[in-house]
């Protein structure tokens, strides 16, 4: 397991109390209720959750795409969501990478991953595409540079997933379910890839980054991510370090980790 | 742009009762269209002072990256369609002219002919042909583009970037399609008188070129440009609008993009005629 880097701020980077929230596409349903949670800038954490326990409107929630039912949200002190123009910086210090990446299908892979820099920064897309050169070689994603994303594997489409939300440089990012139904060498290189980002990314100018990851399977972050968390019974309940994993008493827990160990 | 429906104002009864199995009485049908009609009106009224607001607070904003858009959509709406419009323009030419000729030579009112193409083409026909031709190629397109794109979390993906969704998907479609179904329907009208002119010569009308043209600028006064301009600007915005409301201002799954599409084309349609009533009335009262 990774040291732990020094926090570099004494304000939590997330910070939920009581906070309860609804499904992104049916916000009369509510997902989860009671969450308490604080993350300190630099942590590691993993979310797991079964099919269908809302692991990923937790993310848009905690990406600020939707507003709680209740409770308070802040992120760095700010109270969230931000939909304000004027407050968008604060919001932008948080990136997001999709389950499936939710690539712009009508530009090319290197338009995608400029396309934060050129609105922000008042680029053109052709010279936005330029500049992700870095960013495009990181993820591996050079020969597809000019490729549509429709003509990328899955797999791939989930790193220019990764390499567009790095383009604003945030200092949290949220990633859902980075794993699921990707093979071994890519499993690989995500977790290396995460590892790096967590120590501080030559990319990110050697900043550690603060990492929330969802997944439904715990077994693969062993190792990597230093804080878990679970999402069951519409509920959410952090359980702390690998370590304190099996001594949660949770059953969800306990078959998450037999399941990892019979697969591994 | 904030989730769900631009209709931010939340009536779940109201919604249930125009869902419910049909009523058994007639006032009860005529209530629930009108309630739909007031729902849609609402929605519909939300996002256009959402989209207005949003293009005169980001004005200039990431100019290098819209203004390519806003171009490009001119382009889709406009340019790419003209050939197709200077044939629609030749078939109008014959048409009113084939008619006119027909109805005014037994009665010696030839000299009636440019009034006549003035009042038909440039006041009424020309600016309806060329915003239902741009609702049915361009529109249509519009809400399957910006439907597949709420569908599949593209929507989602922008607001997470921190880009607008109407900024970057909408304001470009609005600026575009006016300027679009403005320009078209210059040509178009244009089209179309040339095209009358030869019609008439090719039915033996005894008219000079001269006389022509003269009898179209004096029918012709500054009110008829100034309100030509007004209406397809509005016919082209009022379009884009309703196209970009049903593809993009609420949630959709990938199956419910045709019937947005459906919803669209007829509002789209009942708008344009209600604007093209109210240009009348206008011209009728001054």
């Amino acid at each position: 397991m990774t040291d732990q880097p020094p926090s570099q701020t004494s304000v939590p980077a997330i910070e939920m109390a009581g906070v309860a929230f609804s499904a992104m596409r049916d916000p009369d349903t509510m997902v989860a209720e009671g969450i308490n949670w604080t993350v300190n800038a630099g942590d590691y954490w993993v979310v797991a959750g079964l099919h269908g326990a809302g692991k990923s409107d937790f993310l848009m929630l905690t990406g600020s795409l939707m507003a709680p039912l209740r409770g308070r949200y802040r992120f760095f002190g700010e109270e969230m969501p931000i939909f304000e123009e004027e407050r968008l910086k604060e919001r932008l210090r948080l990136g997001l990478v999709f389950d499936g990446g939710q690539l712009f299908n009508h530009l090319t892979v290197a338009e995608n991953v400029a396309l934060p820099l050129c609105y922000h920064h008042n680029l053109s897309l052709t010279a936005g595409a330029a500049a992700v050169g870095a960013l495009l070689e990181c993820t591996a994603l050079t020969p597809w540079a000019q490729s549509r994303p429709g003509t990328l594997g899955r797999s791939w489409q989930k790193r220019a997933g990764l390499a567009r939300a790095l383009a604003l440089e945030p200092e949290v990012l949220l990633v859902d379910n980075p794993l699921a139904g990707l093979d071994p060498p890519h499993v690989h290189w995500w977790l290396g890839f995460l590892d790096q980002l967590s120590k501080g990314h030559p990319l990110m100018h050697d900043r550690p980054i603060t990492l929330v990851a969802t997944t439904a399977d715990f077994h693969p972050w062993k190792g990597h991510a230093r804080q878990f968390a679970v999402l069951r019974n519409q509920g959410f309940l952090a359980l702390g370090a690998w370590d304190q994993l099996a001594a949660a008493g949770e059953e969800l827990v306990r078959e998450l980790l037999t399941e990892g160990t019979r697969t591994e | 742009m904030e989730k769900g429906n631009a209709s931010a104002v939340s009536l779940p009864r109201v919604r249930l009762l125009v869902r419910l199995p049909l009523p058994r009485s007639l006032t009860g049908y005529l209530g629930r269209g009108l309630f739909r009609f007031l729902l849609a009106l609402q929605g519909l009224g939300a996002f256009t002072l959402i989209t207005l607001g949003v293009t005169i607070s980001r004005f200039g904003a990431a100019r290098r990256l819209i203004r390519p858009l806003i171009r490009q959509e001119v382009y889709r709406a406009g340019l790419r369609l003209l050939p197709m419009f200077l044939f629609i323009a030749a078939g109008v030419g014959l048409v009113v002219i084939g008619q006119t000729v027909s109805w005014l030579a037994p009665v010696g009112a030839i000299n009636f002919l440019g009034t006549v193409m003035v009042i038909v083409v440039v006041r009424e026909l020309g600016p309806l042909v060329a915003a239902l031709l741009v609702l049915a190629r361009v529109g249509t397109a519009n809400v399957v583009e910006l439907g597949t794109a709420r569908a599949t979390g593209e929507v989602e993906a922008l607001e997470a970037l921190g880009i607008d969704p109407v900024h970057y998907l909408v304001v470009p479609r609005v600026l575009g399609m006016a300027l679009g179904v403005f320009a078209l329907t210059v040509y178009l009208i244009l089209g179309a008188l040339l095209s009358g002119y030869l019609w008439a010569f090719l039915q033996d009308v005894p008219l000079r070129p001269g006389d022509y043209f003269r009898q179209l600028a004096t029918a012709l006064s500054g009110l008829d440009f100034a309100l030509l301009a007004v209406k397809t600007l509005a016919f082209g915005s009022i379009i884009a609008l309703v196209t970009c409301y049903h593809g993009l201002a609420q949630p959709l799954r990938l199956e419910e993009v045709s019937r947005a599409s459906v919803a669209a084309v007829g509002q789209s349609v009942i708008a344009c005629v209600l604007i093209d009533a109210v240009f009348i009335i206008i011209y009728l009262t001054t």
